[in-house]
């Protein structure tokens, strides 16, 4: 079950990005959020030259721009937010075609929108060129504590299961002529997510067991070590070192 | 509340990543103290249970539908630890696949939504348990008191981490009033929905509920028509139960007077005014807080539901951060001093508790 596995924001494909070793993706994308997250938002040039520089990794994995962009939706209360900044925020303010705006806020919303929108286009295509257990050996390749990865990959593992169980349930309930329409019927939801907890914690006791009878003593076997050449790692770099030097123009200029 | 990249500026975010490793660090120990080696299935079973409640929606009225939050669930359920550890998990997982909420502002999620919504459920829920009668219906009680506290808490403590590192200009007062405010609404009904799936559980399987541990009865044998004491079962081991609970106070006690020492000189440079923005931007978070009901927990994260556009009224501002601090901090000494006296009972070598 744990192999073949793709969950839905994975986009299949053999581009280079697709084929780089998932750590030093992870470290390549956390380093370009830092170098993001810490350019000047005076410097707007920078930014557009972030976004050039996702968009050259997104044509490299071929991950078109329909896709990203549809996956972007999942920012879109931020955006509300940061479109509502300028009202509020305090400082001197200026007229806009007629609406009094502060300037401060004006620069507020636009930190947040910018650096948001950048760090999730990001995300997205880490996640839609990497698979979820490449995901998994990456982040225990960049020493994230064992146990951790273990509990995480469990999660991601039985989360389908644990979900499809819910949905049984509901369908349960439904079939009884139960239908939730108000807070009344909170006592029956509530009892549901009772008996999901008891049996997601006895299907964990079960687990623990199968695996222990196979031999497990608190560790799991290590069966596809990933390792990542210096090429490989210069060619992942490359996108976080571009944003550096931006980001240092951006402080000097 | 999932915090974006850029919200919080980079300094602060790195603090709170550093305050969220070392607390994840503690409870990956702890968590091998209450679960051992079952630790990896279970924890991720529940961590697995935690995502899939979040998609079950509670409606509310005609059209608006919340979900549970889960940190003060998990922490009543299987134990501060393991639920810090769940929470967390989620939030990573949430923040690496479905990028909801910055990678950079991991560290500040976790400290809000994984590390204080746990601690300060789980502190008040034992200072509850303890104080009130040992029955059921206060487990039930007390895990709506700890629900309902443990929300607002958390808005609080973004709050702080606002104050010092927000990039916006927006008052801290508005800030506050808004979160704080809203999260008291969202509090009470994650109160009522932890505490009726906390007492549904109760119900059937008290021996999980990991907050409910002190309250079983000890097994009575009917002898010749008399009532008498089985005889114990090959004793329990009480010493790490002492220690974790000391060092949940612990814990709990240094996060909270760390985080008030150092940043309630914030909060007297505060000038509150105006709350008509308040109820709008929050009616915003609050959405981003709700998900479509999905039939599978990776199937409809790409597309949030997007046409709730409700305001939560003007109840912004209902309760003040001061007095929801001090009423904090209160109970929270209180349920210190009630916690050191058990201590100092449960010492006694005569007593096991099973």
């Amino acid at each position: 079950m744990g192999a073949g596995h793709a969950h839905k924001l994975y986009r299949h494909g053999h581009s280079p990005v697709h084929a780089l070793p998932p750590h030093t993706k992870l470290a390549a994308v956390f380093a370009f959020v830092v170098v993001v997250v810490s350019t000047p938002r005076e410097a707007m040039w920078a930014f557009a030259v972030y976004a050039g520089l996702l968009a050259a990794v997104a044509y490299t994995a071929r991950v078109p721009a329909a896709f990203l962009l549809k996956r972007l939706l999942i920012e879109v209360p931020f955006v509300a937010f940061a479109v509502l900044l300028p009202f509020v925020a305090e400082g001197e303010r200026v007229d806009v075609l007629g609406l009094s705006l502060s300037v401060s806020g004006l620069w507020g919303g636009w930190n947040v929108l910018a650096k948001g929108t950048l760090g999730v286009a990001a995300s997205v295509l880490l996640a839609s060129t990497t698979e979820l257990r490449e995901l998994l050996l990456g982040l225990q390749r960049l020493k994230l504590p064992p146990l951790l990865v273990q509990i995480a990959s469990f999660m991601v593992r039985y989360g389908d299961v644990i979900t499809d169980e819910m949905r049984r349930m509901r369908i349960a309930r439904e079939s009884r002529g139960f239908e939730a329409r108000g807070v009344r019927h909170w006592g029956v939801l509530a009892k549901s997510a009772g008996a999901l907890f008891i049996r997601s914690y006895e299907r964990g006791e079960r687990v623990h067991l199968a695996m222990v009878s196979r031999g497990y003593a608190g560790s799991m076997p290590v069966i596809d070590e990933v390792t990542a050449s210096r090429a490989q790692w210069s060619y992942a770099l490359a996108l976080p070192s571009a944003a550096l030097v931006v980001c240092l123009l951006g402080w000097t200029l | 509340m999932h915090a974006p990249d850029g919200f919080i500026n980079a300094p602060v975010s790195a603090a709170a990543g550093v305050v969220a490793a070392g607390a994840i660090a503690v409870s990956l120990r702890g968590a091998r103290r209450e679960l051992d080696e079952r630790t990896a299935p279970l924890a991720g079973l529940v961590a697995a249970f935690i995502f899939a409640v979040q998609m079950l929606n509670f409606p509310v009225a005609a059209g608006t539908s919340g979900h549970l939050l889960g940190g003060a669930l998990a922490a009543i359920l299987v134990g501060p630890y393991t639920g810090v550890l769940c929470v967390s998990v989620v939030l990573l997982m949430q923040a690496v696949l479905f990028a909801d909420g910055g990678l950079t502002a991991l560290g500040v999620n976790i400290t809000t939504m994984a590390i204080t919504t746990t601690i300060v459920a789980y502190a008040l829920f034992r200072g509850l348990v303890t104080l009130l009668p040992r029955t059921r219906r206060s487990v039930t009680a007390a895990s709506f008191v700890a629900a309902l506290v443990s929300v607002p808490a958390s808005a609080i403590v973004f709050t702080l981490l606002y104050a010092v590192g927000g990039t916006t200009d927006v008052s801290l007062g508005k800030v506050a009033t808004a979160m704080v405010g809203v999260h008291v609404l969202i509090g009470i009904g994650e109160a009522v929905i932890t505490a009726l799936t906390v007492g549904a559980v109760v119900a059937v399987r008290p021996d999980l509920v990991h907050g409910a541990r002190g309250l079983r009865h000890k097994l009575k044998l009917r002898v010749n028509g008399e009532l008498v004491d089985a005889p114990d079962a090959p004793a329990a081991e009480p010493v790490p139960a002492a220690a974790r609970s000391r060092r949940t106070v612990w814990i709990s006690g240094l996060v909270t007077s760390l985080v008030l020492a150092g940043f309630v000189s914030f909060y007297a440079s505060a000038n509150p005014d105006g709350l008509e923005k308040v109820a709008t931007d929050h009616g915003i978070d609050k959405k981003a807080e709700e998900h479509a009901l999905a039939d599978s927990p990776l199937a409809d994260y790409g597309v949030e539901d997007v046409d709730d556009t409700r305001l939560s009224g003007g109840l912004a501002g209902v309760i003040g951060v001061g007095a929801t601090v001090v009423a904090g901090s209160g109970v929270f000494w209180a349920v210190r001093r009630r916690r050191t006296g058990e201590e100092a009972e449960t010492a006694d070598p005569t007593r096991t508790s099973v």
